[in-house]
Formats: structure tokens, C-alpha cells, sequence
């Protein structure tokens, strides 16, 4: 049975169980005076039977899901002869794929030899023999928990409270996946980079000042590990956002001063959302902006005046990044000058103070920590993005400050080196991972410290 | 203080007022200049891009007189409509082209000369041909598919100018493009390929139906999974979480998972969901899970801003009623509150909309020409098929790229017009 048709049953058996709880509830209090001798309405017992029924059904069907391909793959990969069984990883998968779609049907067997097809027909076997006990399963758990639930009711059980229970403990899960998701990340990121770790010493990775990922095409040449310093990468990252800050700071902040302190009302409610336009692009765009417009540009106007810049330079790409980034500034910089206290304002005014002595030496020093905050919060986004510097920075990696070169980022390299063909026994690879616990903790340190620098901010005036 | 002394820091502060009020002047022009900036930015960007893409939205044809002979065609009389089918129709064309300009004799005249339609004109003489099988065995005028180097010399985009090197299409082949045109045999009509078709080596050929059937598959699943879990997450932790130490790890691991980078969401769908539970790789089931934990922070944190709003006396008076607390939010504070929660979940979902970075990690970034049917077929989303096509160095892509991210930027805006509108209402209760 298909997958879907199991979830529609499922669903079915659920709406049944449903009625079959309502209706039990009505006959267990046939001789008591009808629905008011119940603790609960009738449809609480009508849920209960529901969840009962879908609840452990459902888990069952999304576990078997899971694991059913990797265990049919395994299960039929021993079956092969240990030739096969030696294959290299790739080689084993591409043998394997052609095992699949022959069983599927999307191939003939012309293109593969007498062990494959046995192997497919075993495949099919498992396929189906699987498919009929997960059937088989989920159906039975769905009708021992209904039948469980209806054979509770009584009416002295509390079926409202034990539904807002069980409810309660489902939007607990729900949230929970936060905690799960970040769980996760770690995991999946250091698992990786302990494996790429063990190939390559941490030091190495740290202190390195050359990036050289290309590994050895053969297994035999010998000293061709590719070399993985992290220092460029790291330098590169930083040089782009540097650039990106330039732009988006000044522009970012006077733009939040004029419109919360100068612009009229109306002025203010015009141009704040076109400006925020700016943040709802997406980066692909900015990208395609910046590999395409505004790198051709820059490298026109400085060859224009004899200075030699890269197709790919790191002003470009930090430049474009940084009007990505205004309107990030700018709406943090605006809640936190609009938290200033307007006793600060009005004391400087009534001195005799101008409006931009009373910017510049009353709410600017007064409101410094959360603009900090929100600056931490802008470079961490730069540190981040991907698009941008993926489709205008260059690849390869060069230790230098210089602008008007190519430089590489940490996202760009791990997206160079996880687009393609991947072999998970390769540092090649597993240096993606590591860049990215780099990647994470670098920009997870920088929100904590922002956030928690915000936060003082905001309490100091609360 | 004596009298002098007072008029004399009278006098001081006076003589110091010009220079403060010529500060205080040029310091408002800082701001406009400001504002200017972001404003000549925006304006650079999207005139930048409607300036590229426009011409992606026409396709030029050109009228050639097409001899369906059966014999060059290779069909013999009353042909079954397999035969049809796969008859050279390139041969008729190439043929046809060469009866038009008898003067291209050489070999890389003749090359030119093909060039000059598009690889797919051969399909839609094929089409036609099927239609109106009468057509074989005469000679008709028949509007083939410009080839997109040709177009970009007949939309102006190329000029004589450029030196002959420096461009692909030579000064041969404008020569014939001139003739064509001063004869009214050459036309420029809306491009419908762009629509219907996928993902295609050739420019003129190629469309975004499959990225924006692959987008519409990963949205849904990403609507399916982040909603309900998001308003769930946010109903407990407003309505129910016990004030203690699991629900401020809960809360800080939602701040923070907001402003994790995009593509370390990437990492985690290609380690958990494509290496340990083995999901199919390039399929929107997998983009659609990944981009939905990124968006649950969104979603979490505008759905509780939205349940807090809801004023308290619409909850004590459905607990003073008898209600339980589950009653009480499920009847009275979300529909109150559902305004609000769907314009943050729309904003969520016009960032997942936009989102690229997380989806190269798990494989949505091949080439793909079949729409997918589901789920799980292999597709690309939009934002995805614009780097694949920014990353192409021909004319003719640069100018699809730029109408895809103008497609693109036509659903954002909806979607954010939408959550405007929504918010509005909101706001008039």
C-alpha cells in the first residue's frame, strides 16, 4: 500500500474512533440520566479515542519511514558478493542506483549483469514485504490504542482534562524543537569536523595561512593532501564585512537620527518601508547585482584612473552587501534612539542646546551600548551571508586587505566545496563541516553578546 | 556675577551661534543625504533589473518559407504520424534557410546561416507539421523561433558597433537579419516559453515553470510543517510555559536560531535529513523541512507578539464563564490573534520564498527539465534558478535572470502587500 493511502486510512480510522468515543460515551450513560451524568462532553471522549487511535499510529508510521530505505539498502547490499561489497563508496552507490531503477522499473536489464538483477528482485521483495507489514502496523496500533481509549470510558473519567494533557504535552514538543534544531546543528556540524579534525590537526586549521582544498586525484600521490589554514578565509570574511559596515553604518544610523528625530510624521511613514524594501530582496538578487552591475563598474572606474582591480573584488561584494545590510541598521538604531528617554531630550533642548548638540552629546552617548548591540548584530549577519559573496567573491584564497582584490569567504568555500559530488570519507568535504561549527560559533558568540548588551541597554531605562 | 561679565558670555555664546546653527544645519543635510542614499540604491537596483530583464519578455520569430518536401523530410506518401514525428524537420529547415540566401556556400557560411534560428524551431515546425499535416509537400511561409543571439541583435541589445570579435553575432548574419527585416519577415511577440518550459541549455528555450512549481512544492511543505508548529510553539510559550529554567533554554535557543546564518541550516539538512534518514536529495520535501526550521523562529516570535496583544479581559472572561485554559485560547485568543499570527507567518514564508543559501547544501541546485509531479521529484526553486542562470555567460541568460528575480519580486511583493493589508485590519480592530 502507498504511503499516502496508509496516512488516508489512518485519517479515516481517526474520525471513526471519534464518533465511536462520543457514541460509547452517550451508552456508558444510558441508564444514568443521559450526557449530564458525564464529567466531560461527549466530544472530549469522542478526542480522546481520536488521539488515542492517531497518536502512537502516526509515530509508527513517520519511524518506519525513516528507517525503511536504510535498512532495505542494507539488507540487500549484504546479500551482494563481497566483490561488490569492496567497491569503493562511490562506485558501491552508482552499482546500488542501478540495482533501483531497474527494480522500479526505469531501466531494462540490459545495462546490468546476472548479480544486479537478482539483487533488484530481492530489492522489490523487501519493497513490498515492507510496505504490506507497515501497512499491517500502523493499522493495528491505530485500532489497539481506539480500542483502549473506548474501553476507559466511564463517566467519572476526566476526558477534557486528560485531551488538554495530552494536548499541553504536544505544544510543549512543539516548542521544544527549538531546542531540538539547535541540538542538531551542533551535532551534525561537529560530528563532521571531529572526523576532519582527525585528518587534519585543529593547529593546522586554525593557524594555517594557506587554503588549498584540492585534494589528490589518486590515492598514491603522496604529500597532495591540500592544505586547510583557515587565517584567509577568516581575513577575507572580515575584510567584505569591514566594507560592508562602511556602508551600512554611516548610511544606516544618520538615516535612523533624521527620520526619528527631524523627519515629519508623514515623511517618516513614506520612507521607512520603502527603505525597507532594501531588506525584503532577497540575497540571490543582490548577488546577481553585484557580480554582474556593480563589479564591472568599480573595475571600469578604477582602470579609468590606472588603478588595477579584480573582477572579482572584495569592494564590490562588500559594497553591495552593505546596502543589504542598511536597513538592518537602521530599524535597530531607530527602537533603540526611540527608547532614549525624551526627559534626556527635553533637558538638553531646555539648556539651550541645538538639536544636533543634543543628538551628538546627549542621546548618541546615551543610547552608544544598544547602536553597539545592533552593530555586533549587523556584522554577524555580514559574517554570515552566503548569495552575495558566493556569486561576486572570488574563490580562491589570498591573505590580504586589500579591497580592491579577490578574496574568499568561509560561506563561499562551504558552498564550493558541498555543491557537486560529495564522498563523506574525504577532508575535502568534512572541512565544509568544520568551517561551519567555525561559522556558528563565531556568529552564535557575537548574537549573545549583542543580545545581552541590548538587553542591559533596554533595562537601564525601563 | 556682575552685569559685565554676564554680557560679555552673552556676547560669547551669541558671536558662537552662527557657527552652531550652521552645524546644526549642515547636520539635518547629513541625514537627508542619508536617507537619499538608501533611496538612489533602491532605485539603481531595480532600474538596474527591470532595464535587463524587459527584453526577456519577447521572443523574436522569423518568417521563413519552409519546403516541406517529403523527400528531404525522409517521409514517404501517406506517412503514419510516427514517421511524422521523427522526420527531419532540421534538414527542411536548413534547407529552406539555404533557398533564402543562396550566397552561403562555405562551410562556416552555412554554420552562420543555421544560427540564425533557434535550436527548438525544429520541435515547432515538428508541432505545426502534426497539426496540419496538408503542410508536407508544399512550400509556406512559417514563423520559426529566432535563435537568442540572433534576437539580441534584432531587440538592439548588439549593434555593429561592437567590434566583430567582441561579438557573437557577425556582421554576416546581421547583413541577412537587416534583409529579413526590411522584407517584414521578422516579428517580436510576448515570450509564453519562459512560462511553460523548464530549465534549458539554449536561452530562447528556456522558462521557470519548473522552479516555480519546485518553489510552490518546498513553500507548502514549509507552510505545512512551520505553521502549525509555530503558532503551537508560540501558544505555549505565552499561554502555558511555567516560568523555569527549560523555558528560558527554550526561549534563548528561539532568539539565537533567528539570527543563525541560512546555509548552517543547509549543513544540518545534509547531514540529519540527506545522510542519516537518506530523504531524496534535490527534492522539495527536504528544502521544505530545512527551510521551515528557519522560519520558525520568525513565525514563533510575531505569532507571541500577536497573542500578547490580545487584551487579558478577553481571557478572564472565558475562564470567568468556566472555560479551560486550552478552551479559552483555542475559542477566544487565537482568532483574535490570528490576524497577526498570518501576517508573520507570510512574512516568514516570503523569506523562505527568497531563500537560496540552505538549498545548495541539499542538492536543489541541478538542472532540471521535468516539472515535478510532487514532493519528492527533483526540482529547483526559483532563487536557485536564478544563480544557476546568473552563473551563465551568455546574453540571452542574463536577460532570463533578470526576469526571473522580476517574477520573483512581483510574489514577495503580493506576499508583503498581503501582510500589509492583513496588519491594517488588524490594527482598525
Amino acid at each position: 500500500m502507498e504511503t499516502t493511502t496508509v496516512f488516508l486510512v489512518l485519517v479515516l480510522l481517526t474520525i471513526i474512533s471519534f464518533f465511536m468515543g462520543r457514541k460509547r460515551s452517550h451508552a456508558v450513560t444510558s441508564g444514568l440520566g443521559g450526557a449530564r451524568a458525564l464529567h466531560s462532553l461527549p466530544k472530549h471522549y469522542g478526542y480522546m479515542a481520536a488521539l488515542w487511535a492517531l497518536l502512537p499510529a502516526l509515530l509508527v508510521l513517520v519511524l518506519w519511514l525513516v528507517f525503511e530505505h536504510g535498512v532495505i539498502t542494507r539488507m540487500v547490499l549484504s546479500e551482494l558478493p563481497p566483490a561488490v561489497q569492496d567497491m569503493p563508496a562511490s562506485q558501491q552507490g552508482l552499482y546500488f542506483n542501478q540495482i533501483v531503477s531497474y527494480a522500479h522499473g526505469a531501466t531494462d536489464a540490459s545495462m546490468l549483469d546476472e548479480t544486479q538483477v537478482l539483487a533488484a528482485q530481492h530489492y522489490r521483495f523487501y519493497d513490498s514485504t515492507s510496505r504490506s507489514i507497515k501497512a499491517l502496523l500502523v493499522f493495528l496500533v491505530a485500532l489497539a490504542g481506539a480500542i483502549l481509549a473506548l474501553r476507559q470510558i466511564r463517566p467519572a473519567l476526566r476526558a477534557r482534562n486528560h485531551v488538554e494533557g495530552i494536548l499541553k504535552w504536544m505544544l510543549f514538543g512543539c516548542s521544544f524543537l527549538a531546542v531540538l534544531t539547535t541540538l542538531g546543528i551542533v551535532m551534525s556540524v561537529l560530528f563532521e569536523a571531529i572526523r576532519f579534525f582527525q585528518a587534519i590537526p585543529i593547529a593546522d586549521f586554525l593557524f594555517g595561512l594557506e587554503w588549498s582544498p584540492q585534494m589528490a586525484i589518486r590515492a598514491d600521490q603522496v604529500a597532495a593532501s591540500g592544505s586547510f589554514g583557515f587565517v584567509p578565509l577568516l581575513v577575507g570574511t572580515l575584510l567584505i564585512s569591514a566594507v560592508a559596515m562602511v556602508i551600512a553604518v554611516p548610511v544606516g544610523l544618520m538615516s535612523a537620527i533624521y527620520l526619528s528625530e527631524y523627519a515629519t510624521r508623514r515623511f517618516r511613514a513614506v520612507t521607512k518601508p520603502v527603505l525597507e524594501i532594501l531588506a525584503g530582496v532577497p540575497t540571490v538578487v543582490y548577488g546577481f547585482f553585484a557580480a554582474l552591475t556593480v563589479a564591472p563598474f568599480i573595475r571600469g572606474l578604477g582602470e579609468s584612473i590606472g588603478l588595477h582591480v579584480a573582477s572579482e573584488s572584495a569592494l564590490a561584494a562588500g559594497l553591495v552587501m552593505g546596502i543589504m545590510i542598511i536597513p538592518f541598521v537602521m530599524s535597530l538604531s531607530d527602537d533603540i534612539i526611540n527608547a532614549v528617554p525624551d526627559t534626556l531630550r527635553e533637558a538638553s533642548l531646555g539648556m539651550g542646546a541645538t538639536m544636533n548638540e543634543t543628538i551628538r552629546k546627549v542621546l548618541l552617548p546615551a543610547a552608544l551600548p544598544g547602536i553597539v548591540g545592533g552593530i555586533l548584530l549587523a556584522v554577524s549577519r555580514a559574517i554570515g551571508e552566503t548569495m552575495i559573496v558566493v556569486m561576486a567573491a572570488g574563490l580562491s584564497a589570498k591573505l590580504t586587505i586589500n579591497p580592491l582584490e579577490a578574496v574568499t569567504t568561509i560561506t563561499v568555500q562551504i558552498v564550493t566545496l558541498l555543491v557537486g559530488d560529495q564522498e563523506f570519507d574525504n577532508p575535502k568535504t568534512l572541512a565544509a563541516f568544520a568551517l561551519g561549527l567555525v561559522l556558528f560559533f563565531v556568529t552564535l558568540l557575537l548574537n549573545v553578546i549583542a543580545l545581552y548588551v541590548v538587553r542591559k541597554y533596554r533595562e537601564q531605562y525601563e | 556675577m556682575s552685569k559685565q561679565t554676564s554680557n560679555k558670555a552673552t556676547a560669547a555664546i551669541r558671536a558662537s551661534l552662527k557657527k552652531r546653527y550652521a552645524r546644526e544645519r549642515r547636520f539635518q543635510w547629513y541625514g537627508r543625504l542619508a536617507v537619499l542614499t538608501g533611496f538612489v540604491f533602491l532605485f539603481i537596483l531595480l532600474a538596474d533589473i527591470v532595464g535587463k530583464g524587459w527584453p526577456a519578455f519577447t521572443q523574436h520569430y522569423i518568417e521563413v518559407s519552409v519546403n516541406l518536401d517529403p523527400e528531404v523530410l525522409g517521409l514517404p506518401p501517406n506517412a503514419t504520424r510516427e514517421q511524422m514525428f521523427t522526420a527531419d524537420y532540421l534538414g527542411a529547415i536548413k534547407s529552406s534557410l539555404r533557398a533564402m540566401f543562396p550566397e552561403a556556400t562555405g562551410r562556416k557560411d552555412k554554420q552562420q546561416l543555421y544560427r540564425l534560428v533557434s535550436i527548438g524551431a525544429e520541435y515547432d515546425l515538428r508541432d505545426r507539421v502534426l497539426k496540419e499535416p496538408q503542410l508536407i509537400g508544399h512550400t509556406s511561409d512559417i514563423w520559426l523561433r529566432a535563435h537568442a543571439e540572433a534576437g539580441s541583435y534584432l531587440k538592439g541589445q548588439v549593434t555593429a558597433e561592437t567590434a566583430e570579435a567582441d561579438r557573437r553575432v557577425k556582421d554576416q548574419q546581421m547583413g541577412w537579419l537587416d534583409r529579413l527585416r526590411a522584407d517584414g519577415r521578422t516579428e517580436s511577440r510576448f515570450n509564453t516559453t519562459f512560462f511553460t518550459q523548464g530549465d534549458s541549455r539554449e536561452p530562447e528555450m528556456a522558462g521557470i515553470r519548473v522552479a516555480l512549481y519546485g518553489s510552490f512544492f518546498t513553500l507548502l511543505v514549509t507552510f505545512a510543517i512551520a505553521f502549525p508548529i509555530g503558532v503551537a510553539a508560540a501558544v505555549y510559550l505565552e499561554e502555558f510555559a511555567p516560568r523555569n529554567r527549560l523555558t528560558d533554554l527554550i526561549e534563548i535557543n528561539i532568539n539565537n536560531l533567528a539570527a543563525v546564518p541560512s546555509i548552517v541550516f543547509g549543513l544540518l539538512g545534509l547531514a540529519v535529513f540527506i545522510n542519516f534518514f537518506e530523504l531524496p536529495r534535490s527534492a522539495p520535501v527536504v528544502g521544505g523541512i530545512v527551510l521551515s526550521l528557519m522560519t520558525l523562529p520568525t513565525i514563533i516570535i510575531t505569532s507571541r507578539a500577536a497573542i500578547q496583544a490580545v487584551s487579558p479581559s478577553i481571557r478572564q472572561a472565558a475562564l470567568g464563564v468556566g472555560a479551560s485554559k486550552l478552551q479559552t485560547v483555542v475559542h477566544h485568543v487565537l482568532p483574535v490573534a490570528m490576524p497577526g499570527i498570518l501576517t508573520g507567518s507570510i512574512i516568514g514564508m516570503a523569506q523562505a520564498l527568497g531563500e537560496s543559501a540552505p538549498l545548495l547544501m541539499i542538492g536543489m541546485v541541478a538542472f532540471i527539465m521535468d516539472v515535478p509531479a510532487g514532493v519528492t521529484d527533483p526540482a529547483t526553486v526559483l532563487p536557485v534558478q536564478i544563480y544557476l542562470w546568473a552563473d551563465s555567460p551568455e546574453r540571452g541568460f542574463t536577460e532570463k535572470t533578470s526576469a526571473a528575480i522580476m517574477v520573483l519580486m512581483g510574489f514577495l511583493i503580493l506576499m508583503n502587500a498581503l501582510a500589509v493589508y492583513l496588519r491594517k485590519r488588524f490594527e482598525m480592530k
